[in-house]
């Protein structure tokens, strides 16, 4: 992307999604505020200033820059971010995980709802399906990248394993991984349940690995930059960004108990205190 | 006899040229295997379109995301390997990124039911097919020989949306014509009959034709319809046979939990209640084995399918 990215509108536009967020999962009482808030800036950034894409959605997507969500739990951020994009109305945004909405607690293509490629929720199959899409892309002689979000406990999936060796030994170097390293998952510290050196073990599987900040706007924009720049070498590209799950409300901050709970009343005031209302509330 | 046979071939052989035929016709069709091409007979693809075929390694979970993955953007992919391994073990892949997802993604399978022979039953499964027709959208054939197993995959370019398709290793006879007409959905009437209605599947049509010819010399009069798509099911076709039979035998090569007929079952009792007996495993595992000898003794061969005959006849 040669074009200077507008971080003062960018991180506008990462204010307002935390704020669609906590009031989505606040109205409904359910769903994932925790890693949603850890994950806002990098889907703003990606969305709003690196991928080229059509907000008048077309499954196939060809010429475009493609977006997989495989930790599907986090729908709430991707939702607001392909609301705020222009995918679909932002009043939309009210119905999640309510009867009859298009937003599904995790994503899913079944209710046609624009900009979702793939139904994930079930962890370890979005590095999967995006490698497939990649591949697609390649024997259509498309140019354009395939990215992937996935979650640092969601490692634990076997899976992720077999897509790795795909990915590297078939010389996938049109996708874009990045893994949301937040050291955290239902049961508590990714470092006490289950984990391993992900920068270590992502190289010894002949992936390019890189590390930034996912909290920092600049970091985000600089880090997915220099992903780009590390693609088209013949290596599948890893970003592993550290994040702070819950990030922007404090009081959910530093900890897992936030992952699937949803704030009451007066959290949600607390909280939207804390995130200011830069676009306009849906 | 109305069927006979001068060649024996083994239905993957019919799924392997298949492919190759519509690899030649569709430039979007593109195949996946992990790590089992000689076995699905996937070489002559491999060989003639190198670039849209695709070694996964035994890695199947990957491959099923493969799949889902490579149809955004407008291919046809057709996964291989055993049935165990192409539903039982990746059975939440399918359910989530193709059959949820709606993914037009061809599920083939070889090596399905007893028959597999030698390797045991850790190979040999059986509850495939239940499996499969229960995930909403997905579309279930079970052809019956060489010719029909070339024709379904021929079928499945052009039929849109998720499908599996099961077929088996041994040499078998082939009884139908390669013309025969084949259509996804439509069940085909083999031999008319008035006494009682034999529905059968996969292999076990052959000792169904078998069956038939000795309960004719008995003087019954046998209808056998192959009912090779199991979903959806021809609901039609089932009804208006019983409507003149009023006794119906099911024949497959699998669990008698969720298979052919599990599904005829329970057409019948919602729409036309009507005695039924079943031939099919009877809830066990398999063991290693030739293939004959393995459906003589799960009571898969034509004496079991006229026995269960004799009896509906008496349930009539």
């Amino acid at each position: 992307m040669s074009q200077q990215p507008d971080l003062i509108q960018l991180k506008k536009l990462a204010s307002q999604i935390r704020r669609d967020i906590v009031r989505m999962v606040h109205a409904c009482q359910s769903g994932h505020p925790g890693g949603s808030l850890g994950c806002a800036d990098y889907f703003v950034a990606l969305y709003f200033h690196f991928m080229k894409h059509n907000t008048k959605f077309n499954m196939d997507g060809r010429g475009e820059d493609l977006f997989f969500l495989s930790n599907g739990h986090i729908s709430p951020v991707f939702y607001a971010t392909l609301a705020r994009a222009g995918y679909f109305s932002v009043k939309e945004l009210s119905t999640f995980r309510f009867i009859d909405s298009r937003l599904q607690g995790h994503p899913t293509t079944h209710e046609h709802l624009p900009g979702v490629r793939v139904a994930s929720g079930s962890l370890g199959q979005g590095l999967s399906v995006a490698v497939g899409a990649a591949q697609t892309k390649k024997l259509n002689n498309d140019d354009r990248f395939v990215y992937v979000l996935m979650g640092d406990g969601e490692q634990q999936e076997g899976q992720i394993w077999e897509a790795a060796m795909y990915a590297a030994h078939n010389k996938m170097d049109n996708i874009i991984a990045t893994i949301d390293v937040n050291g955290q998952q239902i049961d508590g510290p990714v470092s006490k349940i289950l984990s391993l050196d992900l920068k270590a073990k992502w190289q010894a599987f002949g992936w390019t690995v890189q590390e930034f900040n996912g909290n920092v706007m600049e970091d985000v924009i600089a880090g997915i930059a220099k992903a780009q720049s590390l693609a088209k070498q013949g290596k599948p590209v890893m970003n592993l960004m550290k994040t702070e799950m819950g990030a922007g409300v404090d009081y959910m901050m530093g900890s897992h108990k936030w992952h699937g709970v949803a704030p009451n009343d007066e959290e949600l005031k607390k909280a939207l205190m804390q995130l200011e209302e830069t676009i306009g509330d849906y | 006899m109305k069927y006979t046979f001068s060649e024996k071939k083994d239905t993957r052989s019919g799924f392997g040229v298949g492919l190759h035929e519509l690899g030649k016709k569709n430039p979007d069709v593109v195949a996946l295997c992990a790590d089992l091409t000689g076995s699905l007979k996937m070489d002559a693809f491999k060989k003639d379109f190198p670039e849209r075929f695709f070694q996964v390694g035994i890695a199947e979970a990957n491959m099923m995301g493969l799949a889902a993955g490579m149809t955004i953007g407008g291919k046809i992919p057709f996964t291989g390997t055993f049935a165990n391994f192409s539903t039982g073990r990746v059975y939440d892949q399918i359910r989530q990124s193709i059959a949820y997802s709606d993914k037009n993604v061809k599920i083939c399978a070889s090596h399905a039911g007893l028959t597999l022979g030698e390797d045991g039953a850790t190979h040999q499964i059986l509850e495939d097919i239940g499996m499969m027709k229960m995930l909403p959208g997905m579309t279930v054939i079970v052809p019956c020989d060489y010719n029909q197993t070339r024709l379904a995959t021929i079928a499945l370019g052009d039929h849109h949306g998720p499908a599996y398709l099961r077929f088996g290793r041994p040499s078998w006879p082939i009884f139908t014509a390669a013309d025969r007409p084949f259509t996804i959905g439509k069940a085909d009437k083999m031999i008319e009959g008035k006494d009682v209605t034999i529905f059968a599947c996969g292999h076990l049509v052959w000792h169904a034709i078998e069956a038939e010819a000795k309960l004719a010399e008995k003087g019954i009069s046998v209808e056998l319809i192959n009912i090779h798509t199991i979903k959806p099911l021809d609901v039609e076709a089932i009804l208006a046979s019983v409507e003149k039979t009023r006794c119906v035998v099911t024949c497959e090569e699998h669990q008698i939990n969720g298979g052919l007929g599990d599904s005829v079952a329970q057409v019948l009792s919602r729409f036309r209640p009507t005695p039924l007996e079943m031939v099919a495993v009877n809830d066990s595992f398999g063991e290693s084995g030739t293939p004959t000898q393995l459906l003589k003794k799960y009571g898969l061969g034509p004496e079991n399918i006229i026995q269960a005959v004799e009896k509906v006849l008496k349930r009539k």
